[in-house]
């Protein structure tokens, strides 16, 4: 057992407890937020996607020893941000959201690309969620979502 | 306040929570003092059970098995038979089977328990493949390892045609299983409150569990509540398979009496759940000295598993689709459902469409070749028009736009240049396809099986949508809060649906068949006109049940008639490059157009049709899904391959208005229609590139490889 500090949120935490527990159990049994989902468990799907240090991370093949020190945001922190609730918005004008259990993951994803490619191309954005699946859209109202929250979002990242 | 009207671009109304992560799927609720399961499987396709010896249990874990299953109850699930196990017991059928399920609060400590238990098997001889099955090598089902068949004919009889013919085209076409894959897997949970078994469930049909689940107790249905929560995709994969979750569930809370959560892992959804059924097509084709069709005797042939579930109407389904979107002067087709000792195969949308479809694209691809034909052009000789037979001999009552559907999508991708310019066998090919998928249930079981109803509630000014059609991503909670909207006139936020609680609904069905919009949103539509009218007698119910229009006869027992009612039509187009050393595939472009009706809602059908198109390039290009001695090889996320974002370039796709008459505002079905030719189109293209014809799919790369090696 050991504690581990860092910010969840932009608040500091510290969990108390074993150092190899996932931190998308940590996440989601610990801090009670649910809106990190898993789909895979392997890191292969995204749904669990969430912000280390600016950069996205699945967080169920993370253990949660190794993030002392850093910055995690999930979709709870991001919602509440001015660039949280423009690409939101823009999934919901756009079309993205289907079922819905990837699409935090594919908010975190957004946000990872936006934060260092505020203006980016249908290829950029095919390539930034390459590595969170859909099952139901198909991903081209994902992408013409992401454009949308860009354009619509100018400024702001 | 606004009305919302069909035509105004609306935002879903589940965007926001799904989006935000407030939605509460099943894994991210919780009750009270709750425990968790995990299933013991059997490992071995088929033997009996000797032994089952457990590992000492800590204080509050157990084992719940056959042996619990409540006096006046049964070891069956009742979905459409009650063939389906609840618990394997004395013996096992395939692997996976569900031996019992272990219960506790610690998920780790389940984990742990499962691994040390012990069941000893006498192993019995198997069969695992359709090949297996037909030249019995063990008999495992009836006689013959045929667990249901069917077969129809429709026009000149087709041994004589045959007999006549200037030559005979035999072909053989297989299709792989595919996984469903939906983001969130397959979960139940199941409580006991105020002296009822409460189920909650990601699930498409409510009402399909609590039938299933009342015949393992012995118990009135009424006596079962199925909450369905927020589902994180189904394609029907959650149609009939929370039956299998839930059965063990109720048994084991009937004993402990505290809310159990069964939440399965990637690795147990993949490997166990059931699959779309694998399949062969035979054909054989006569033609004329010119390649005119005279006829056609179709076989086929679905692997159902060691259970039916819904494979008979999967079979039926396939057999009324085989011939396409043709009419041949004659035609006949049996379909075989092959019992193994394989996971059962069940729902996936399409349901045994796609199969046969796929097959009599590839089967005109090849002929029209062989005579020098252009496919477009050949297929479109023999398109069924209104009021010509079909295989059923029914007829197809709605006017056919598939040739207007033709011209909007070999404009939009220059087909007729691209198809003279890409000489067979240069690494780049074009290929077309053409599908229908027929709405609803077959025939007049809408009125005769399913007895669809639908209650809309007035109080004050708001209005309830209560039926048990359900929400599973597809945009039903928005589309019918917008039908109401615009019919009575009201603000959509004073329209109200919730997740379907079986003890406030009433049943409308399953959510399957592409029916939910078409069947129960045209019970929503009539209801909201009846309540327009009658808005100013305070609060009040309407409820409206499904009437079968007159004129259109079924028969289920000989499969004649009218079998659909109104079909969605498509029309696909796929360009490709092949790589000549490496044989990978890289889609240029797809283009699509649908005769879904009349949308209700552009957005949400732009994003089934965007789904539907991903999930049959995914079947035709990427998924395999391999099962060996009954035993599936792809079980992870990582083997078993889904089309990512990088897979598949941006869609072109048009629609053309056609309003059904029966439906919301001129809808029709449209959720699996889209799923059922682009699988057909890509391999069109993919032979051109490569200039060999194909038989099977999927056919990644190195599959590929195979054909062009082949002598």
């Amino acid at each position: 057992m050991s504690k581990i500090e860092f910010t969840l949120n932009g608040k500091n935490v510290v969990y108390d407890g074993d150092p190899l527990r996932r931190l998308v159990d940590v996440l989601r049994e610990g801090f009670q937020l649910t809106g990190t989902k898993e789909g895979c468990g392997e890191g292969e799907c995204g749904a669990c996607s969430v912000l280390k240090n600016g950069k996205l991370v699945t967080s169920c093949i993370i253990p949660v020893g190794s993030v002392g020190g850093d910055e995690i945001v999930t979709i709870e922190g991001l919602r509440e941000t001015e660039q949280g609730k423009c690409i939101i918005d823009s999934f919901a004008e756009g079309g993205a959201v289907q079922c819905g259990f990837c699409i935090p993951g594919m908010v975190m994803a957004s946000q990872a690309l936006l934060l260092t490619n505020p203006h980016p191309t249908e290829d950029d954005i095919r390539v930034a969620i390459s590595g969170n699946l859909c099952r139901c859209t198909g991903y081209d109202l994902i992408v013409e979502s992401i454009l949308l929250a860009s354009r619509k979002g100018e400024g702001l990242w | 306040m606004a009305v919302t009207h069909i035509t105004d671009k609306m935002k879903r109304v589940d965007a926001y929570e799904k989006a935000r992560g407030e939605a509460k799927y099943l894994c991210d609720f919780h009750l009270p003092g709750m425990l968790y399961a995990r299933m013991v499987r059997s490992t071995i396709p088929r033997g009996n059970i000797l032994s089952i010896n457990l590992p000492e249990l800590p204080d509050g874990y157990y084992f719940i098995s056959a042996k619990d299953i409540p006096e006046g109850g049964k070891n069956a699930l009742h979905m459409i038979a009650e063939d389906y196990r609840c618990f394997a017991d004395g013996d096992v059928k395939f692997i996976g089977e569900t031996i019992g399920i272990l219960v506790g609060s610690d998920r780790g400590v389940l984990y742990e328990l499962e691994k040390m238990v012990e069941v000893t098997y006498e192993e019995l001889p198997a069969v695992t493949t359709i090949d297996d099955a037909l030249e019995k090598k063990a008999i495992i089902s009836g006689e013959d390892n045929i667990m249901c068949k069917l077969e129809c004919e429709m026009g000149e009889n087709v041994d004589e045609v045959l007999s006549k013919a200037d030559s005979i085209i035999e072909e053989t076409f297989e299709t792989g299983y595919q996984e469903h894959v939906h983001l969130e897997t397959n979960s139940v949970a199941c409580a006991y409150e105020d002296g009822k078994f409460v189920i909650y469930a990601s699930a498409q049909c409510p009402f399909y569990i609590r039938t299933s689940i009342a015949c393992t107790m012995g118990i009135k249905s009424d006596d079962i509540i199925v909450r369905q929560m927020t589902t994180g995709g189904a394609f029907g994969g959650k149609e009939h398979f929370p039956d299998v979750i839930a059965g063990p569930l109720i048994v084991a809370c009937n004993k402990i009496r505290k809310p159990i959560f069964m939440i399965f892992d990637r690795e147990e959804d993949m490997e166990f759940s059931v699959k779309r059924h694998p399949s062969r097509t035979v054909f054989r084709t006569g033609l004329d000295k010119d390649g005119n069709i005279l006829g056609t005797d179709i076989k086929i042939y679905y692997n159902v598993g060691a259970y039916l579930t819904s494979s008979y109407v999967v079979l039926q389904r396939g057999v009324f689709h085989s011939t396409g979107v043709y009419r041949f002067p004659g035609a006949r087709a049996w379909g075989f459902g092959v019992a193994t000792n394989c996971f059962p195969t069940c729902a996936f949308r399409g349901f045994g469409a796609p199969q046969t479809l796929y097959a009599i694209e590839m089967h005109l691809d090849h002929i029209a070749r062989k005579f020098g034909y252009d496919p477009a052009e050949y297929k479109k000789k023999y398109f069924l028009k209104q009021g010509e037979e079909t295989i059923t001999q029914g007829h197809i009552v709605e006017k056919v736009m598939l040739e207007e559907m033709m011209k909007q999508i070999t404009d939009a991708s220059d087909y007729y240049r691209k198809v003279k310019e890409y000489a067979i066998g240069s690494g780049k090919g074009i290929g077309i396809s053409f599908y229908n998928h027929g709405g609803a249930f077959t025939g007049n079981g809408e009125q005769a099986i399913i007895k669809a109803k639908l209650k809309l509630k007035k109080e004050g000014e708001k209005v309830s949508i209560l039926c048990g059609s359900t929400e599973m991503g597809q945009g039903f909670r928005s589309i019918m809060r917008k039908i109401v909207s615009d019919t009575v006139g009201i603000d959509i936020d004073n329209v109200f649906y919730d997740n379907p609680d079986t003890s406030k609904v009433v049943d409308s069905g399953p959510t399957a068949a592409s029916r939910s919009t078409m069947v129960v949103g045209f019970l929503c539509e009539k209801a909201a006109k009846e309540m327009k009218e009658r808005w100013n007698e305070g609060d009040f119910e309407v409820i409206k049940q499904y009437e079968h229009p007159e004129g259109h006869p079924w028969d289920q027992t000989t499969f004649r008639g009218d079998a659909y009612l109104g079909y969605g039509w498509g029309a696909c187009v796929v360009e490709v490059e092949v790589d000549k050393l490496t044989k990978e595939v890289t889609t240029k472009g797809i283009w699509s157009s649908h005769d879904i009706g009349r949308p209700i809602d552009e957005l949400i059908v732009h994003g089934q049709v965007n789904g539907g198109i991903i999930q049959s390039l995914g079947y035709a290009a990427l998924e395999k899904l391999e099962c060996k001695d009954g035993r599936f090889k792809q079980r992870s996320i990582s083997s078993y391959i889904i089309p990512t974002s990088m897979d598949f370039p941006h869609q072109e796709y048009f629609f053309v208005d056609n309003p059904y008459p029966w439906g919301p505002y001129g809808a029709k079905g449209m959720g699996e229609l889209v799923f059922n030719g682009a699988d057909s189109a890509y391999m069109g293209a993919v032979e051109r590139a490569i200039g060999r014809d194909t038989f099977k799919i999927p056919m990644p790369p190195e599959d590929i490889q195979g054909v062009v090696d082949r002598k």
